[in-house]
C-alpha cells in the first residue's frame, strides 16, 4: 500500500503533475506516513529518473522545470509536518540565488534553483535585478553555503564580480562558495573575478554545487 | 492551413512537356529490347517494327494506361503495418541505393563494402525513426557478383523490419528475390495484398528499355509487387542540355513503363521515379548535388502528380568524398526541393560521392536533416484558438512559459528534437563534450544507435528456407558457400 503510494509519487515527478503530487503529500501525511519516506523513497525517485532521462537526451527542458515545480508543491505540503514531527530534512546545502543588479533575466536562474532545490539543496531565491549588498546580506543571515549569480549581460556581469569583493570586505568570503552562470560567463571570467565555480546548464549546476561542498 | 510547397512549372509547361513525350513516343518511339514487352504493345494496336525492336505507341494506349494505373498503395513492414503510403504529397525516406563503396568510420575514407557493412547498416536503419524504409543499400564485395543483388535482399530480410526499395540486376534473379519475399510474406498472394518491397526499373537513356529491366517490369506488374520507374536523363549528354528537354524525356521514358506495365497487368501498383542529372561540363561526371538536378527531378514529380502518380526521387545525396560542408549543403538543398515538391519516397540519405558511396555517419546527419525537413513540410499548425491570446493574458508579463502546461503539452510536436549530432550547446559546452566535429560526433551516435537494434520477427524456419534459396544461387555461379550471419539471424 505504502510502496504503491511511494511509487505514484515518483509517477507525479516524472508526469510533471504538481497537482497529484500534492494530493499524495496530502494523503501521505494523512496516513501518518514519514514525510522524510515520502520525500526520499517518493518523490526523490521521480526527480532523479527525470534527471537522468535529460542526461540522456529523452527528456527536455519543459519536463525537467515540471518535474521541479512538481516536487516543490509536495515539499510545501510535507514541510509543516516534518516541523511538526520536530525532524528536519537533511538538505546538501544552503544556497542563496539571483540574478545580479541591472539584469532581469529569470529563465536560467530559475531553472537552477529548480535543479538544486529538487536535488536537495535549501535555495533563497533573491529573485532578478538583486542589489550587490542584498546578496551579502542574505549570504550572512542564512549562513548560506553557496550564492550563486546569474548574469546575461556582459554589462552586468561586473556585478557578480562587486558580490565577491564585498564579501571579502565583510569578512565572510572564505566561508562561502560562489558560483556564477549566464551565456557570458566562461572560464576565464570565473577564474579572473575568483568565483569557485560555473555550470553550462542547470543539471550541471547540481554537479557543481556537490562538489564545492566536498559531496 | 497552409502547407508549404513548391512547384517548378505553370500549367502550361506542364501540359506542354506532356504532349511532346507523348509525341515523342509515337515517333520516333521507344527503343524496348524485350519480346515481351514489344508483343503486348502490339496486342494494343501500337506500331512495333519487330526487327529495329522499337514502338510506336499511339496517345490512345498511353491514355489508357493511366487510366488504370493506381493512384496510390502502401508498403507494409514485416509485421504488417502500414509504413510507406504513396498518396499525394505524403513524403517518405529510405537510404540511396547500389552504392559500391562504404566510408570506413576510421580512415574516413572510401573502401569496398563487405556482409559485415551491409548488415551493420541495414541495422542503423532500423534505429533511426526518421528514415521510413529500407533500400538494398550496397553491393557486397565478399560474394559473386552475378549475386550481388538478390544477396543483398536475403541479408535486408534478416534484419529489417521496415519495407525495402530493392531492385534486381538480371531477370532471373528477380524470380529469386521474389521467392525471398513471398516466403517471409507467407505467399505470393500475401505479398501482393501487403507489399513489403518495390523494385526499382531503370529505362536506359535516352529512350531505350533493355531486355532484362523490362522484363523485371513487367514480372513485377503480374506479382502485383510494386514496381518503381527510374528514368535517368543526364541533361548534355544522354539527354538534351536544356532542362525543359530533360524533363522531356524523362517523361517520355516514364510514360513509356507506365504503358508496358499497365498492358502486363492493369490496375498494378507503379511510381513515377527517377534519377536524372545534368551532365557536369568540366568532369564529366553526374552531379547529384547540382542545383539543376534537384530542378529536374522537383519538376518531373510535378509532371507525375499531374498525371495522378505517386512519385519517387533519388534527392537528398551529395557529390562530396568526405563528410564536409559540401556534403551537407548539397544533401540539405536537396532533401528539401525533394520535400517540398511532395516525392512520395525520397531515396538518397546516407549516400554521397556521385551516387557511389555510403556513409554511416552520413546517415545518422542525414536523419537529422530529413527530421528538419519533415518538421518544415508539416507547417505552422494553430493549436489553440485564440492562438495566444489567452495564454498571453495569464503569463504575458511574467514570461514564465518554460513553467506551463501548455508548454510541455506541445513542445515535442511544435520542435523537432534533434540528437547531438546537432551541436547547439554553448562554445564551452561544446569544448566541455571534447570539441568534436559533427563527424565525430555522428560517429559516436552510430556506436550509441547498433546496440539498440531490434531483431526482426523471421522464424528460424524463415531464416533457414531463405539462406536455402540463396546458396541455391550463389551455387549456380560457383560460389560453395556463403559469408557467415552473426548468431542471432
Amino acid at each position: 500500500m505504502t510502496n504503491e503510494l511511494f511509487q505514484n509519487m515518483a509517477q507525479s515527478i516524472i508526469d510533471g503533475d504538481s497537482e497529484i503530487a500534492l494530493e499524495l503529500a496530502q494523503q501521505a501525511v494523512a496516513q501518518g506516513i514519514d514525510p522524510l519516506e515520502a520525500i526520499s523513497q517518493g518523490y526523490v525517485i521521480g526527480v532523479n529518473k527525470v534527471g537522468e532521462a535529460f542526461a540522456n537526451g529523452d527528456a527536455f527542458l519543459p519536463e525537467l522545470v515540471m518535474a521541479g515545480e512538481a516536487m516543490k508543491a509536495a515539499v510545501a505540503v510535507l514541510e509543516p509536518e516534518l516541523a511538526r514531527r520536530g525532524t528536519e530534512r537533511t538538505m546538501l546545502g544552503k544556497v542563496v540565488l539571483c540574478t545580479v543588479e541591472g539584469d532581469i533575466h529569470e529563465i536560467g536562474k530559475t531553472l537552477v534553483g529548480t535543479m538544486l532545490s529538487s536535488a536537495g539543496f535549501k535555495v533563497f531565491d533573491l529573485g532578478v535585478d538583486v542589489p550587490v549588498m542584498k546578496v551579502v546580506e542574505k549570504v550572512r543571515e542564512v549562513n548560506a553555503d553557496i550564492v550563486a549569480m546569474s548574469a546575461l549581460l556582459t554589462t552586468t556581469m561586473v556585478h557578480q564580480k562587486d558580490v565577491i569583493e564585498a564579501l571579502e570586505d565583510i569578512g565572510i568570503r572564505s566561508k562561502v562558495k560562489v558560483m556564477v552562470g549566464g551565456a557570458p560567463v566562461t572560464k576565464e571570467w570565473v577564474k579572473q573575478i575568483g568565483a569557485d565555480g560555473y555550470s553550462e546548464d542547470a543539471i550541471g549546476a547540481i554537479k557543481v554545487a556537490k562538489q564545492l561542498l566536498g559531496q | 492551413m497552409l502547407i508549404p510547397k513548391l512547384q517548378m512549372l505553370d500549367d502550361d509547361l506542364v501540359d506542354q512537356i506532356i504532349s511532346e513525350a507523348i509525341a515523342i513516343l509515337e515517333n520516333p518511339g521507344i527503343r524496348i529490347h524485350n519480346q515481351e514487352a514489344l508483343g503486348l504493345l502490339a496486342s494494343a494496336n501500337a506500331k512495333v517494327d519487330f526487327e529495329a525492336q522499337v514502338a510506336h505507341i499511339p496517345e490512345n494506349i498511353i491514355r489508357q494506361a493511366l487510366q488504370t494505373a493506381p493512384k496510390e498503395f502502401t508498403l507494409f513492414d514485416l509485421n504488417g503495418n502500414a509504413a510507406v503510403h504513396y498518396y499525394g504529397d505524403k513524403i517518405h525516406f529510405d537510404p540511396g541505393s547500389g552504392g559500391l563503396t562504404i566510408i570506413d568510420s576510421q580512415t574516413e575514407r572510401p573502401r569496398s563494402p563487405k556482409t559485415s557493412d551491409y548488415i551493420k547498416f541495414t541495422k542503423l536503419v532500423e534505429t533511426l525513426p526518421q528514415i521510413d524504409a529500407q533500400s538494398t543499400s550496397f553491393v557486397c564485395s565478399d560474394v559473386v557478383p552475378e549475386i550481388g543483388d538478390l544477396y543483398r535482399l536475403y541479408l535486408a530480410l534478416n534484419y529489417m523490419t521496415k519495407p525495402i526499395i530493392t531492385g534486381a540486376f538480371r531477370k532471373d534473379t528477380w524470380w529469386t528475390m521474389k521467392e525471398m519475399l513471398s516466403l517471409v510474406a507467407g505467399g505470393d498472394e500475401a505479398l501482393a495484398n501487403k507489399p513489403t518491397a518495390v523494385f526499382d526499373v531503370c529505362p536506359s537513356p535516352p529512350l531505350l528499355w533493355s531486355d532484362f529491366t523490362c522484363q523485371n517490369l513487367i514480372d513485377c506488374a503480374h506479382f502485383l509487387i510494386p514496381a518503381q520507374l527510374i528514368s535517368m536523363p543526364l541533361a548534355g549528354a544522354t539527354a538534351p542540355v536544356t532542362l525543359a528537354g530533360a524533363i522531356v524525356q524523362h517523361t517520355a521514358e516514364d510514360l513509356s513503363g507506365v504503358v508496358i506495365h499497365q498492358l502486363a497487368k492493369a490496375g498494378a501498383p507503379i511510381v513515377w521515379g527517377g534519377s536524372p542529372a545534368i551532365f557536369d561540363m568540366r568532369e564529366g561526371s553526374t552531379p547529384m548535388g547540382a542545383v539543376e538536378t534537384w530542378m529536374i527531378s522537383s519538376a518531373y514529380v510535378q509532371i507525375g502528380k499531374s498525371l495522378g502518380l505517386p512519385t519517387h526521387a533519388y534527392m537528398g545525396m551529395s557529390d562530396a568524398k568526405i563528410i564536409d560542408a559540401q556534403c551537407g549543403l548539397e544533401s540539405m538543398g536537396s532533401n528539401f526541393v525533394a520535400a517540398l515538391s511532395g516525392a512520395n519516397i525520397i531515396s538518397g540519405c546516407g549516400m554521397m560521392d556521385l551516387e557511389s558511396c555510403l556513409s554511416y555517419e552520413k546517415l545518422v546527419i542525414d536523419a537529422e536533416m530529413i527530421g528538419m525537413v519533415k518538421r518544415f513540410v508539416k507547417g505552422i499548425i494553430v493549436r489553440d484558438d485564440p492562438i495566444a491570446l489567452n495564454l498571453m493574458l495569464k503569463s504575458g508579463h511574467k514570461g514564465d512559459f518554460l513553467t506551463l502546461a501548455h508548454t510541455r503539452k506541445w513542445f515535442r510536436e511544435e520542435q523537432y528534437l534533434p540528437s547531438d549530432v546537432i551541436d547547439r550547446a554553448s562554445f564551452d559546452g561544446w569544448k566541455a563534450r571534447g570539441e568534436k566535429s559533427t563527424f565525430e560526433r555522428a560517429r559516436d551516435r552510430v556506436e550509441k544507435l547498433i546496440p539498440t537494434y531490434q531483431p526482426n520477427k523471421l522464424t528460424d524456419e524463415q531464416r533457414r528456407e531463405l539462406r536455402e534459396v540463396t546458396i541455391h544461387a550463389a551455387n549456380i555461379f560457383g560460389m560453395e558457400s556463403l559469408p557467415a550471419l552473426p548468431p542471432g539471424a
